[in-house]
Parts: structure tokens; C-alpha cells; sequence
């Protein structure tokens, strides 16, 4: 019976051999494919596109300046901060645990930025490197108490943020704010500075091309291979739809100001962080820690190092995403990175489809994420509303993504899906 | 008849042997003076009850656990076992009980988690087909390589467990009860497996409390009685001498069940009358 299958049909594709899967071809299949994987539970960023396209629409029926390219360019603009943050966030939550603490990181970081740079002198990307390395020193502390100790997470990181806070004001000081020079490289990078068109319009063909080039070549790889190849026609598609896509939408924004580099940077890092989550053997271990790390620990995956890295990186990202944040404002305050700067970064990360529970997670998570957050900001001060209403929203917009979490993950379950 | 180590010598050469291992923690003995081997090509059942000191020894075997005193000879060279790692290294695989598979993960992630090729790069494509061919030589029923593994049956994960530990090329499989959860068709299935594993040349040393499955499969079956050698028998010795060996006691239920019986045959032989109760 087993050996029937390969000696009767040579051609058989490896992959192919067993009759009980259904595989569907082409780009008929790929749609089949993908209703199913909705129906049993598998979503990926289907909830968050639908939400994004929801609010969009209900935003720009009340104020039709919603989808005006300037406003849009703004958006992106105040996106990028909170962005960052949320990356970091991602990298934590891929290994099931949390960092409540980005906030304070955030402002911490901002403040040292203000005080080295302003205050002591300091050449100002000796500064940033400053208060990038105090983050890496944090997450790193987080995961030296989580490793050693056992302290959970949700505990130290607590602690941190009351920590971490007092350092923001203590370092401060009477004055409580610090404001950056207006026309300094940093303030422009996090207030002014856009894309020319022509660098715009290249960027946008880049992914499309890359797809094209990479999805060729593993067709070609495992054609040679002898395993079933994704059809090259819904590639072709595929490349096609992103392309005209990113192409559209930077012509729209630059019908305004343009793309803000800003934006290009955290769309950069959303990038690294996919290739490194999916593509790298780091990411297969964030992924496997995660998912079972008792498992992990026997395949010999060094499982205190992947906790130390996200940790690190996640603190790290924090503390960017505070230098950024003192770039867009052109100051250090004592208020940069309280409020809803912690929560929002946490709440973009899981809107945007990383899974609380560990295992599950992608940097364009962070991405949608923090669009759908930022979109809800944006509309509710159009149409004049206080920050109260701002604030239920996005508590109602985060809850139901958390609903929509568990609910996918039970499914899954019952379908047999991890 | 019980003591008879070395009649089935006849299948290859001596991957392992173990001579006078003994393993104390604290003032317990957990193994006395063990003698074990194993050959190329042989399924050898590891039985006992529990607290025999199964489980420790195949812990020594993994480098879990190191031997307080004894010998072990791994392909006719002496060595130590500071970490699992070192076993592995030697060719020791081990598939523990509880399978140790991450569920988030497909089948391929999963068989080569922790030794995945050109880390910084994977490279899929590659690390598929040696899967396949993994998997085919194991005549393995999986559907495809590219589900999570919390889509597949406990008997195909137990196949996923074992192929990832064949992936590092070993000499000797260590199986701590591989059919202990599974239903009746995927008892088979690995049963099968473990039969072609043992088709390759591997030494296969099954931890099992399921005399059936032991029977089904084994080429040899080592007792072990609180920590002590307590014979080597054929697969096909009766039920009864397992049992006792394993017990220590010749008076229990099986004994007596079979006493019955054989009382009942002759009764019935004798009389060749319907006669219905002994």
C-alpha cells in the first residue's frame, strides 16, 4: 500500500503523493485556499483590514478631510512614533510575555536625548545612541529577573514603569520639559522631512519586485526539487495588485506633502522584523518559545537567549520610538510617554492580529496595528471630540480585537489549526 | 530459561552495552549493577513497574542523568555522557514521552527545530524535501508538511517526533513509551514505524507498560525488578513469566488465571464431556 504511490507515479510531485489533502491549483485554489483557512479560524490580518476599511469609511462619511491626503500624510507622521513601540511590543508578546513598561522606556529616552543633547552638549547621535543603549540595558535587566528569578513579566515590567518614570522626572528636574531646536536634523526628520516623489514612486515598486524575484525562484528551487510549486500566474497576480496598490497610494500622499522618511524608517524595521521573524532561525526559536517552550528548551534551542533578545529588542524599540517621539514634538517632557503612549503601543500590537497567548505574531502586525489606533485619534479630533471619547473607542476597538483573538484561537483549535 | 542475554546476537554488530551501571540518588538506588545491550538492527524492550528504574536508565542513555558507577561502551569505545547534548553528538536520539513538539509549527519547523539550515536565511525549499524523503523512508501517512503540527493525529505526531529524531543520522533510538496514548489504529502505525526504523540498521531500545505492543515489535524483552536486572526473555515467553518477572511474585492474578486454565484444559480433555464448570 505505501509504496504503491511512488513507484506508479514518478511524476508525483513528493508533496503530492498522499490523496486524502485536497491541494488546489492555481489561483482558483489559492482563493478556496484562503476562504477556508478564514472559516476555521486561521484570520491573519483579515479582522484588521476589514476594521481599517470600517473606520475609514465611517470617519470620512462624518468628515470627509478624513481621506485627504494631507491629513493621511499626518497620520503617518504620528503612526511612526507609537509604531516602533509597538514592533517592540511584538517581539515580547511572540514569546509570551509582555512589557508594560514601553511608555516610561519611551519618555525615559526622549528625556536623556533632551538632557545630554540640549542640556550637556553632546553631539546628538551620541546621544541617541545613549538613550537607544539604556533601553537594551532595561530590556536586558527585565530578562535577567525573568530568567534567573522567575519574575513574571507583567510584575517586573510593572515595577519598571514606576521606575523607569521617576528616572524621567528625576533626570528633568524643576524645569519639566526640555524643548528641541527647531531646524536641528532631528526635529525636520520627525516634522518635516518627505520623500522626494521620484524616491517615493521607486520604493513602492520594490516589494512587488522583490515577491516577483524571491516567488520565481523558489518555483524554480522546487520545481527542481520535485515538490509542488505555487502557481506563478496568482504570483504574477499577486505582484501586480501590491504594485498598482503602493503606487496609487503614494501618488495620493504626495499629492500633500509626501511620504515622511519617518514613515519610511518604521516601514523599514516592519520589514526586518517579518524577514527576521519568518525567514531566520532566531525567529523560528522566538516562534517555538512561544508556542511550546519546554519543547523548544529539548530541541536544543537556547531559550534564556531568546527571552534576553526579546526583552532587549523590545526595550530597544521602545527607546526609539521615544527619540522619535521627542523629534515629532521637538521636546522632552515630563508627560512624553505617559498617558495612553503604553497602552496604545500594546493595543496596536494586538489589533493588528499578534496573539496574546504567545507563538503567533508578525512585525506588520505593529503596522496595521498602530494605523487602525492612529486612524481612531485622527477622526475623533476632526470631528472635535475630547480625548474621553477617544479613549472609550479605542478601550472598545482594543477589546473587540482581543474577542476576535480568542475566538480565532478556539476555533483553531477545533479545526486543528495551531 | 529467563537467562539467556545474548541469543539473539545474531543481528549486528553491538551499538550499545552497558556493564554494572548503577545510579544512586541520595541513599536510594535507583539502579543496582545493570547489564544492557543493544544490537544494530534490534528492538529491545525495556519493561518493568513502575519505579524499576526504567525511565533512569534511559535517562542515562540521554545524558539526563549520569551513572554513579558502571561502564557504557557506545560502539565498541568507551563513554561519558556529561549532557544531552553529548548523547545526541554520539547518535543517541531520544523521542520522549511527551513528545516534545511545538504545535504553532509546522511539520517541517518542527522536525528541524533547532538544527535548521542556513540560519539566517532559511532555506525552505531544502529543509521540505529532506523532510520528504524523511518521512517516505518511514512510509509515514502525513498529509502534508506544511500544516501546524496541532492539525495532525497523536499517532502522526508520534511519526514527526520520530523522524525529527532520525534527522541527526543516529545509531541507537530511545522510545519512553511511544504508544502510551494512542488508539488502537495509531498504535499500529508506530509500531510499523518502529519496524522500519530497526529495517534501517538502528538499535531501538522501547520503554513500554503495553505487553502486547511489546510482543508485537520486540526482539528482546529486559526486565528490570527494582533496579535490578530481572531476565531477558524472547518475545514469545509467556505472559505469565513476564508478569512474574516484572512482579516478583509468581502468586498473582495472571498466575492464577492461567493456572485456571490449564487446569480447565486438562479437566475438559479428560472428562471430553460438555461439562461447563472446572
Amino acid at each position: 500500500m505505501t509504496d504503491v504511490k511512488q513507484g506508479a507515479s514518478a511524476p508525483l510531485a513528493l508533496d503530492r503523493a498522499d490523496a486524502r489533502v485536497k491541494h488546489g491549483a492555481g489561483v482558483g485554489g489559492a482563493v478556496s485556499a484562503f476562504l477556508d483557512r478564514v472559516r476555521s479560524g486561521d484570520l491573519g490580518s483579515l479582522p484588521v483590514i476589514v476594521g481599517l476599511v470600517v473606520i475609514w469609511t465611517v470617519f470620512t462619511s462624518l468628515n470627509p478631510v478624513f481621506v485627504s491626503s494631507s491629513n493621511l500624510v499626518n497620520l503617518l507622521f504620528d503612526s511612526s512614533t507609537v509604531g516602533v513601540i509597538a514592533l517592540g511590543i511584538v517581539c515580547v508578546l511572540m514569546v509570551g510575555e509582555i512589557d508594560l513598561s514601553v511608555g516610561s522606556i519611551s519618555g525615559f529616552a526622549s528625556a536623556m536625548v533632551g538632557t545630554l543633547w540640549v542640556n550637556q552638549g553632546w553631539p546628538v547621535a551620541l546621544a541617541i545612541i545613549a538613550a537607544l543603549a539604556f533601553g537594551v540595558l532595561i530590556g536586558s535587566l527585565y530578562a535577567l529577573l525573568f530568567n534567573r528569578l522567575g519574575m513574571p513579566s507583567f510584575v517586573s515590567t510593572l515595577a519598571g514603569l514606576l521606575a523607569v518614570l521617576g528616572m524621567q522626572l528625576y533626570i528633568l528636574g524643576s524645569t519639566g520639559s526640555i524643548n528641541l531646536p527647531y531646524g536641528s536634523a532631528l526635529v525636520d526628520f520627525g516634522q518635516l522631512m518627505v520623500m522626494p516623489k521620484w524616491v517615493s514612486h521607486t520604493l513602492a515598486v520594490i516589494p512587488g519586485l522583490a515577491m516577483l524575484i524571491t516567488g520565481l525562484r523558489t518555483v524554480a528551487r522546487r520545481r527542481a526539487a520535485n515538490l509542488s510549486t505555487p502557481s506563478v500566474a496568482g504570483l504574477i497576480l499577486r505582484v501586480a495588485a501590491i504594485t498598482i496598490g503602493l503606487e496609487l497610494i503614494v501618488a495620493y500622499l504626495n499629492q500633500a506633502r509626501g511620504i515622511p522618511w519617518m514613515f519610511g524608517l518604521f516601514v523599514g524595521l516592519v520589514v526586518a522584523m517579518n524577514y527576521a521573524l519568518t525567514r531566520t532561525k532566531w525567529g523560528r526559536s522566538m516562534t517555538a518559545v512561544g508556542g511550546n517552550r519546554e519543547a523548544a528548551r529539548r530541541a536544543g534551542i537556547k531559550v534564556r537567549a531568546i527571552y534576553l533578545s526579546a526583552f532587549a529588542l523590545c526595550s530597544l524599540f521602545a527607546a526609539l520610538g521615544g527619540v522619535l517621539a521627542a523629534a515629532r514634538l521637538a521636546s522632552a517632557s515630563q508627560q512624553a510617554g505617559t498617558g495612553d503612549v503604553n497602552l496604545n503601543a500594546i493595543a496596536a500590537a494586538v489589533i493588528g492580529g499578534t496573539s496574546l497567548f504567545g507563538g503567533r505574531g508578525s512585525g506588520s502586525a505593529a503596522l496595521l496595528g498602530i494605523l487602525v489606533i492612529q486612524s481612531i485619534a485622527s477622526g475623533l479630533t476632526l470631528l472635535d471630540l475630547s480625548s474621553s471619547l477617544r479613549y472609550m473607542i479605542t478601550g472598545a476597538v482594543l477589546a473587540i480585537a482581543v474577542i476576535v483573538d480568542s475566538l480565532a484561537r478556539r476555533s483553531r483549535a477545533s479545526h486543528g489549526r495551531a | 530459561m529467563s537467562e539467556s542475554p545474548e541469543e539473539s546476537a545474531s543481528v549486528g554488530e553491538l551499538v550499545l552495552s552497558l556493564r554494572g551501571i548503577s545510579k544512586n540518588f541520595g541513599a536510594v538506588s535507583a539502579l543496582t549493577d545493570i547489564d544492557f545491550d543493544v544490537h544494530a538492527g534490534e528492538v529491545v524492550a525495556l519493561v518493568g513497574d513502575n519505579g524499576a528504574g526504567k525511565s533512569t536508565l534511559v535517562k542515562i542513555l540521554a545524558g539526563v542523568h549520569q551513572p554513579s558507577s558502571g561502564t557504557i561502551n557506545f560502539r565498541g569505545r568507551p563513554v561519558t555522557m556529561p549532557d544531552p547534548r553529548a548523547a545526541l553528538t554520539l547518535g543517541i536520539a531520544t523521542v520522549f514521552q511527551d513528545l516534545a513538539l511545538c504545535e504553532n509549527l509546522d511539520v517541517v519547523a518542527n522536525i528541524f527545530l533547532g538544527n535548521e539550515l542556513s540560519p539566517l536565511r532559511l532555506d525552505e525549499v531544502a529543509m521540505e524535501m529532506r523532510a520528504w524523503t524523511l518521512l517516505n523512508e518511514l512510509s509515514a501517512r502525513i498529509p502534508s508538511v506544511r500544516e501546524a503540527v496541532a492539525s495532525l493525529s497523536g499517532g502522526q505526531r508520534q511519526t514527526v517526533a520520530i523522524a525529527r529524531s532520525l534527522l541527526l543520522e543516529p545509531k541507537l533510538i530511545l522510545l519512553d513509551e511511544p504508544t502510551a496514548a494512542l488508539g488502537v489504529a495509531q498504535t499500529a502505525e508506530v509500531l510499523n514505524l518502529i519496524d522500519r526504523v530497526r529495517a534501517r540498521g538502528l538499535g531501538v531500545v522501547m520503554i513500554s507498560h503495553n505487553m502486547e505492543d511489546v510482543r508485537a515489535v520486540a526482539d528482546r524483552i529486559v526486565v528490570l525488578r527494582l533496579g535490578r536486572n530481572n531476565g531477558v526473555f524472547e518475545p514469545d515467553a509467556s505472559n505469565q513469566d513476564l508478569v512474574s518477572a516484572i512482579t516478583g511474585a509468581s502468586n498473582n492474578s495472571v498466575s492464577r488465571r492461567a493456572e485456571r486454565l490449564r487446569m480447565e484444559r486438562d479437566h475438559s480433555g479428560s472428562a471430553q464431556a460438555g461439562e461447563q464448570r472446572p
